[in-house]
């Protein structure tokens, strides 16, 4: 049951992300185009995640004892901030611009078999596999 | 209000409620690029709803497919392709988190690392925009 709770969540993550049109590389780029032709559809889309998941979260923290189908929460607990943060972050951020592609938007453009979003995804998990190799 | 807004509010309110169902059926931050990263770890029981969530991703291109929606890719370089999805690998990797993971997630749960993941990660972005723009990106 739980994997098939985790394809519903992928399947309407995918959803979402269609609609909002964050799996168009223009729209994304047009956001972070601040300093340009700014499009700020995308600060809707974060409002919109953000409200749901604040209040998804309150909810479930406080009523819910244990997932329905799991033993118990994740519950992130690290809260150093050091350069591995910040550094990550803008490297992620550098290349979000560079192709308008964050992780899950991409995967969404394999299932259109974009070729774009198919050599980004193997530049990605190349590059997510180098860090875990050197750390 | 423009269309596109409102669009981008409801599809923003979809991936909330991705999250929110992810949690609470399983327990699960919907942190995207942690999820792919860690697709192999592990034994089956571990990686396997990882597996389900990203076809779930793709799947859902497929039905929009299947109902005529196309998207128009724009046409970008190989290279840079490769060197930007690099740079989203490693960088996630380094700060074990994305939009999805920080900005949604992470910001839900009033994580100051994630504030300061996505403050980095944003302003990264549009400074990386700005320089394109002064490189002659149209």
């Amino acid at each position: 049951m739980n994997i098939l709770w985790a394809f519903i969540a992928g399947l309407i993550m995918g959803m979402g992300l269609i609609i909002a049109d964050m799996v168009n590389p223009l729209r994304v780029q047009g956001f972070l185009d601040i300093f340009g032709l700014f499009d700020p559809s995308l600060v809707f889309t974060m409002a919109g995640a953000l409200m749901t998941t604040m209040v998804g979260y309150y909810f479930i923290r406080k009523y819910v004892k244990k997932p329905l189908c799991e033993v118990s929460f994740d519950n992130p607990s690290n809260t150093v901030i050091d350069k591995k943060l910040i550094g990550g972050s803008i490297l992620f951020g550098i290349g979000w611009a560079l192709a308008g592609f964050c992780p899950a938007p991409a995967l969404v453009g394999v299932g259109f078999f974009a070729q774009q979003a198919m050599v980004v995804v193997m530049a990605m998990l190349l590059g997510m596999w180098f860090i875990k190799k050197i750390n | 209000m423009p269309e596109q807004f409102i669009n981008g509010f409801l599809g923003g309110v979809l991936i909330g409620l991705a999250a929110v169902i992810l949690f609470l059926t399983d327990g699960r931050i919907m942190g995207v690029s942690g999820i792919v990263s860690r697709l192999c770890q592990g034994t089956i029981i571990d990686w396997a709803w990882r597996l389900a969530f990203v076809a779930g991703l793709m799947v859902s291109a497929r039905v929009f497919h299947y109902y005529g929606f196309r998207i128009d890719y724009p046409q970008a370089s190989l290279g840079v392709l490769i060197v930007a999805g690099l740079c989203v690998g490693m960088g996630t990797a380094l700060a074990n988190g994305c939009t999805s993971g920080h900005g949604i997630c992470g910001l839900a749960r009033f994580s100051k690392r994630s504030l300061v993941a996505v403050i980095s990660f944003m302003l990264a972005g549009m400074v990386t925009m700005l320089l394109m723009r002064l490189g002659g990106w149209q």
